[in-house]
């Protein structure tokens, strides 16, 4: 399903990492491992097509992912160190305008209703900015509840979620395996998730 | 399927955009009164004889219209890059182009538009005819939508830079130019008994021209700048 080949990674002078090879089926978890600066982000940046590779390729379904933009960015969550939110809009006009401009149309018990699962019930009309860091990560991470699509793409996830958020998450990310979903993610906290395959990948080695 | 989500993607940017900028209408007032205030401070300067004012004011006001775009462009992409939803918007599954276009769309509704509407009050108080200030909305109406688009561009190369802002201006007003010559020349030309029809063309041309090329060019600026 996705398949990555013999790919370089350089920043400025400095070569990341090279000859980096790995595939991911349905229902696979990729836990990414390294330390700082071993270029985790970069790598989940090229995976989902905002960095060029130096070298190598990255194959969705045997295509690349260059040529087939469209295509591959709809089936592609991905959640970055920012959390892509708008801080003077509400949370409810964030996850409609994010999921209309992807090109569905959502009803606003379907986004109340997954504010309320994310534990934002009743934080729904504040502008964003007002919230804290954890919150402002929880709405963020709704969209992957109202999201369809099948390879989610999530660069430390659990930085400044409390213990029932992380909780919910790892559930989340279970139920999306389990529904024959994709999941590359980076963290250093240690993650139990159920996953029927879950690989590792260690950019420091 | 594609092209009515396609559509539904363009209208929503243009949503979120004039939503945004009614948020923070500070924004939006900072350019128009920018404009305003830099054409009325001419008379100041130059002294109140109408004749004088009469000859500088399609100059002045094309001037001071370069300006005030050059002002509301450093926060055409500069927002969405910092909080992150640019990265979002370049992994919408539709085409980048469009999806500039469609914001670019917007600043020049919330930039350029307050100052086609409210160039004929400029244009009285520098002693313009009827016929005169009909004709400086036509040019600015024509010219502004490209100055929006062309410099989409140049914020798009800038984004991310230190000193951004000075450097897109550098960028993009030897840009400008043609525009300024063709829209201050048409007043001018007219006035003169000339006829403004060959500087409209040109200027409608720049426009047509800006349009097909730049959202491509700014889509691929952006995708550099995020690289």
């Amino acid at each position: 399903m996705l398949e990555v080949r013999e790919l370089e990674c350089v920043r400025g002078d400095h070569r990341l990492f090279r000859g980096l090879c790995f595939t991911l089926q349905a229902g696979e978890l990729l836990h990414l491992r390294g330390t700082n600066g071993a270029g985790k982000t970069s790598l989940l940046r090229t995976l989902c097509g905002l960095m060029a590779p130096a070298d190598g390729d990255v194959l969705w379904h045997g295509k690349s992912i260059q040529s087939f933009r469209d295509e591959y960015n709809r089936a592609l969550t991905y959640l970055g160190h920012l959390n892509g939110i708008k801080g003077d809009l509400s949370a409810i006009e964030n996850l409609q305008i994010s999921s209309s401009l992807s090109g569905i149309t959502l009803s606003e018990d379907g986004i109340l209703d997954a504010l309320s699962k994310m534990g934002l019930a009743g934080r729904e009309d504040l502008p964003t900015k007002v919230l804290s860091q954890g919150q402002k990560r929880r709405v963020a991470l709704a969209r992957l509840l109202l999201s369809d699509t099948k390879l989610w793409i999530l660069d430390e996830p659990f930085t400044a979620l409390d213990v029932h958020a992380v909780d919910y998450l790892k559930r989340l990310i279970g139920k999306h395996l389990k529904a024959e979903g994709m999941v590359i993610l980076t963290t250093h906290q240690h993650v139990e998730i159920e996953a029927g395959v879950m690989k590792e990948v260690d950019l420091s080695a | 399927m594609s092209e009515g989500s396609l559509f539904l993607a363009w209208r929503s940017m243009l949503v979120r955009e004039i939503l945004l900028a009614m948020r923070r209408k500070a924004d939006v007032l900072t350019t128009l009164f920018f404009f305003l205030i830099v054409v009325s401070l001419f008379p100041l300067g130059v002294g109140p004889e109408l004749e004088t004012l009469r000859l500088i004011a399609p100059g002045v006001i094309w001037v001071a219209a370069l300006l005030a775009a050059m002002l509301s462009l450093g926060r055409l992409f500069s927002d969405d890059y910092d909080d992150g939803t640019l990265e979002q918007i370049l992994l919408l599954p539709h085409s980048l182009s469009m999806m500039v276009l469609s914001k670019v769309f917007a600043h020049w509704l919330l930039s350029g538009l307050p100052l086609v509407l409210f160039s004929p009050l400029l244009g009285m108080q520098l002693g313009l005819d009827s016929d005169a200030i009909v004709l400086l909305m036509i040019t600015l109406a024509l010219g502004t939508p490209a100055l929006s688009l062309i410099g989409a561009v140049g914020a798009g190369l800038t984004l991310g830079l230190r000193g951004g802002g000075v450097l897109v201006s550098l960028l993009v007003l030897p840009l400008y130019i043609p525009i300024l010559i063709f829209g201050a020349g048409a007043v001018e030309s007219a006035s003169s008994g000339l006829g403004a029809e060959a500087h409209l063309s040109i200027l409608g041309a720049f426009f047509i021209v800006a349009l097909v090329v730049t959202p491509i060019s700014t889509a691929a600026a952006l995708r550099i700048s995020l690289d």
